[in-house]
């Protein structure tokens, strides 16, 4: 992406943390399983796995906010077991949690300052809103202290929350995948606060599943497989792709061999389409969009843009203000279309953000599941009930192919893992005639084999004519298999372009809203 | 007889009478804010508030001190208010079905202890005491109009008052007052500093008991001097909505408690002057109050996002 931060780590220092040993099991389900390695002072150590391999936990482990069921933990050189994160606090360790932690309605100050021991009974907000300041010019994060923290936009809110970390002088910081939300420019900039924390003495254990994070910042990575540690490797002298082999435990080829598809008339067209929230707030305006057969369209943005309702209005459970929306020869918008079930019979399939709960319905088993919607198709039923043989003979192939894991097709499927209720949708709806499909972070969740699986999926249906809409945070995802991206910003469409035409810097100046597009 | 209404001493009274109404709510909305700030969802202010109309007579009655009397209902009110806190926070019992147990309950307790003291209520007339009297500010008293309107009130008024002011300095300028706020919002992000959500949610809820008490004994103590059955006739749900009109916020809970009052006083001044309206009119006021006060509080900006919700870790 750009150049890597320098980091002159000093070479034989003693490591600031040594995990030995370490376990920690979720009733039958080992999270960590006999986990070990150490982070030298003052360098940049990547926890590197896929999701569900651990990390989080571990990193809860290490903070005091989960508590181990075996191992040792030394913390400069002593042996510690914190009982709260309030005895981690005060070693020395932050952390920024993988997901928000922030009091929506309190600005910057409060949230940082919040429960620091540091602050007297009393509060003196002038005098801490100096110190953030200060805080803030030391390590170049541009950041408005005095608004509610819900107005800022997620990569402001991810600088209060490391403040929130700066603020009690850390010596070790753990970031839990703090680049998932961020935008190229944001992230860049975050590996450069990182840089300077390292150059202040802190070391920073850094959870990621990106590759070319790990490989652009880090001193040393240690790669977590299914609960276990598979090695704790140098980064440099690796590569992605021995990264890769490290955290797939194969030789993977990560490149999407698409073959040349000539594009075909819109498979969807969606025109001038207004769109308002639940509070009443305009949630897109204006929005035009193409989709061609043959094509995927990947739109690229921050969450909270609009793409929550755009896809609740293509899947008929949220109505339009202004606008039409073409496909299958037919103006869904209309009273007597715009319902769910009217539009998925018209070839409209969908993978939606929230699976479980718009999605699936978790008391039925992972077959009633993969035929959810379908149940009235000739495949599966005869006259009034159901085919089970062959709904059946069906879920046993879906499971195969999806790799998903359960313990059979009469499993409930609230009892799967989130990656596995992912694989339990898409196999239902690639398994549809269809013309077009929406998807919701297709990969979100899944390992590697699994999405490259998607992946291959979502190729079939381009071959078979359909046209793919993408919605995506992702950047990684939107340029791997997208043939255009457009961006969207603020309920508006900053622009399309063709994905050979553009970089991820560009997409990223959109996706912050800093230039404004001429879009068709 | 609208004349005579309309007449200026007339309008100066009931402005006085509205902040005396407006106070014995206010005690209660105070506490029921600091509850709602922690995240929790209150609804025994009622029962809480009958309890230390109770504990504040009884002992007013028979130790002839009502300020005896005013420490006792407080007491009451945090006594009552352990059972919500044990079955709300501790065992985690949805905070609805935990408030109707605890109004329910100090219902029949107060209506059974007040019949078991008292068992012949009725044949022997009903027992009462001498309420506090106007502490008139000397000086400031004499003033015209103000003199009435602010500094001629008993002392229980005052205290009132003062303790918006508390309340504003705890919430915004002391440590304790930030966690709690944010314990309101998002209980996570103070229980990764290692603070305990139970124990300021307890001590809320505790605070909240001991407000709905002393508001109950205002009633008691302050104006009427008996006790009845149900005499609190809906002021705890009224601070409720007060809170909720209030936005949550100690300023304009003072003036929608001081609105409120007003209103409460109106319809007793027409009660008093005989204006014909149906007396189940008056009854229902406090009721009537609280759909209004809902009606127009209900953009809930300043809600608390956790509230009503138990702290579970994940
Ligand atoms: N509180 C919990 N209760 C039960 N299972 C959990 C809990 N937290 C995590 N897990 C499980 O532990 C495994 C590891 O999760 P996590 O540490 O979050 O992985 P990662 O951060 O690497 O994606 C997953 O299978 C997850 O479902
Ligand atoms: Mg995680």
């Amino acid at each position: 992406m750009t150049d890597n931060v320098v980091v002159t780590p000093r070479n034989e220092a003693p490591p600031i943390l040594a995990v030995e040993h370490l376990t920690k099991t979720f009733g039958s389900l080992v999270a960590n399983d006999q986990v070990s390695f150490s982070v030298k002072q003052g360098h940049v150590h990547c926890l590197l796995g896929e999701n569900g391999a651990g990390k989080s936990t571990l990193a809860k482990c290490i903070y005091g906010a989960s508590r181990p069921d075996a191992g040792r933990i030394y913390f400069k050189g002593r042996e510690v077991a914190f009982s709260s994160p309030r005895d981690a606090i005060r070693m020395g360790i932050g952390m920024v949690h993988q997901h928000f932690v922030l009091a929506d309605p309190m600005n910057a100050v409060e949230n940082i300052i919040v429960g620091e021991e540091s602050t007297g009974a009393l509060l003196n907000l002038q005098a801490e809103k100096k110190k953030i300041q200060a805080l803030c010019e030391q390590y170049g994060i541009v950041l408005d202290l005095d608004t509610p923290v819900a107005q800022l936009s997620v990569g402001q809110q991810q600088w209060v929350e490391i403040l929130k970390a700066l603020y009690v002088s850390v010596d070790l910081l753990l970031l839990d995948e703090p680049t998932a939300v961020l935008t190229p420019q944001e992230v860049q900039s975050l590996f450069s606060i990182i840089g300077k924390m390292v150059i202040d003495g802190i070391s920073v254990i850094l959870i990621t599943h990106k590759l070319h994070e790990v490989m652009n910042i880090s001193n040393e990575v240690t790669i977590l497989r299914k609960g276990k540690v598979v090695d704790t490797v140098p980064t440099r002298g690796n590569t992605k792709a021995s990264l890769a082999r490290l955290l797939v435990g194969r030789d993977f080829d990560f490149n999407v061999h698409k073959e040349k598809i000539d594009f075909g008339p819109p498979a969807l067209e969606i025109k001038g389409l207004t769109v308002l929230r639940d509070n009443g707030s305009l949630a897109l305006q204006d929005v035009s969009l193409n989709v061609r057969q043959g094509e995927i369209l990947g739109l690229a943005g921050v969450s909270g843009n609009g793409q929550a309702e755009l896809f609740e209005t293509l899947v008929g459970v949220r109505k339009a203000e202004k606008g039409k929306i073409r496909f299958a020869g037919v103006e869904i918008l209309k009273e007597s279309t715009h319902n769910p079930e009217a539009i998925a019979s018209l070839g409209l399939a969908s993978v939606p953000q929230d699976r479980l709960r718009q999605g699936l319905i978790e008391e039925f088993t992972v077959q009633e599941n993969l035929i959810l919607g379908l149940q009235d198709s000739p495949s599966y039923s005869r006259g009034v009930s159901l085919n089970w043989k062959a709904i059946k003979s069906f879920a046993s192939q879906a499971i195969q192919q999806f790799e998903i894991k359960t313990t059979g097709p009469l499993q409930p499927v609230g009892q799967l893992s989130g990656g596995n209720l992912q694989k339990v949708i898409l196999a239902r709806e690639v398994s549809k005639p269809i013309k077009v499909m929406v998807a919701s972070s297709p990969s979100r969740g899944l390992d590697i084999g699994a999405t490259y699986y998607v992946y291959s999926r979502f190729l079939e249906l381009l071959r078979n004519g359909a046209g793919i809409l993408m919605i995506s945070e992702d950047l990684d995802e939107i340029f791997n298999i997208s043939d255009r991206i457009a961006v969207i910003y603020n309920g508006r469409i900053m622009g399309v372009f063709d994905v050979h035409e553009v970089d991820r810097e560009t997409i990223g100046l959109y996706m912050a809203g800093l230039e404004e597009h001429e879009h068709s | 007889m609208f004349n005579e209404f309309l007449q200026a001493d007339m309008l100066i009274s009931i402005f006085a009478s509205a902040v005396r109404m407006g106070t014995i709510v206010l005690f209660a909305a105070l506490g029921e804010l600091i509850v709602e700030r922690s995240g929790v969802l209150n609804l025994s202010v009622e029962g809480m508030m009958l309890t230390g109309a109770l504990a504040g007579f009884l002992v007013g009655y028979f130790s002839e001190s009502l300020w005896l009397g005013v420490v006792s209902a407080a007491l009451a009110g945090m006594l009552i208010s352990v059972i919500f806190a044990l079955l709300a926070i501790v065992f985690q019992v949805d905070q609805t079905v935990s408030s109707l147990t605890v109004n329910i309950f100090a219902a029949g307790l107060t209506f059974f202890i007040y019949r078991t003291v008292f068992p012949d209520v009725g044949s022997q007339g009903t027992p009462n005491l001498v309420p506090f009297s106007a502490l008139k500010i000397p000086y400031l008293s004499q003033i015209p109009v103000l003199g009435e309107l602010l500094f001629s009130h008993h002392a229980m008024a005052y205290i009132a008052l003062f303790m918006v002011l508390i309340i504003w300095f705890y919430l915004y300028r002391t440590k304790s007052g930030l966690i709690l706020r944010t314990i309101g919002e998002n209980p996570r992000a103070v229980d990764m500093k290692g603070i305990s959500i139970t124990l300021y949610r307890v001590s809320a809820v505790l605070f909240g008991g001991l407000m709905a008490g002393l508001a109950g004994s205002v009633i008691t103590l302050g104006s009427a001097g008996v006790f009845v059955a149900d005499i609190t006739a809906g002021r705890g749900w009224l601070a409720i909505a007060i809170v909720i009109f209030g936005d949550w916020k100690p300023g304009r809970i003072l003036w929608a408690a001081l609105f409120f009052g007003f209103i409460d006083a109106l319809q007793m001044q027409v009660q008093a002057l005989g204006i014909k309206l149906p007396f189940q009119l008056f009854l229902a006021m406090p009721y009537i109050m609280t759909v209004i006060a809902v009606f127009l509080g209900r953009r809930r900006a300043g809600a608390p996002i956790a509230l009503g919700t138990p702290y579970v870790r994940e």
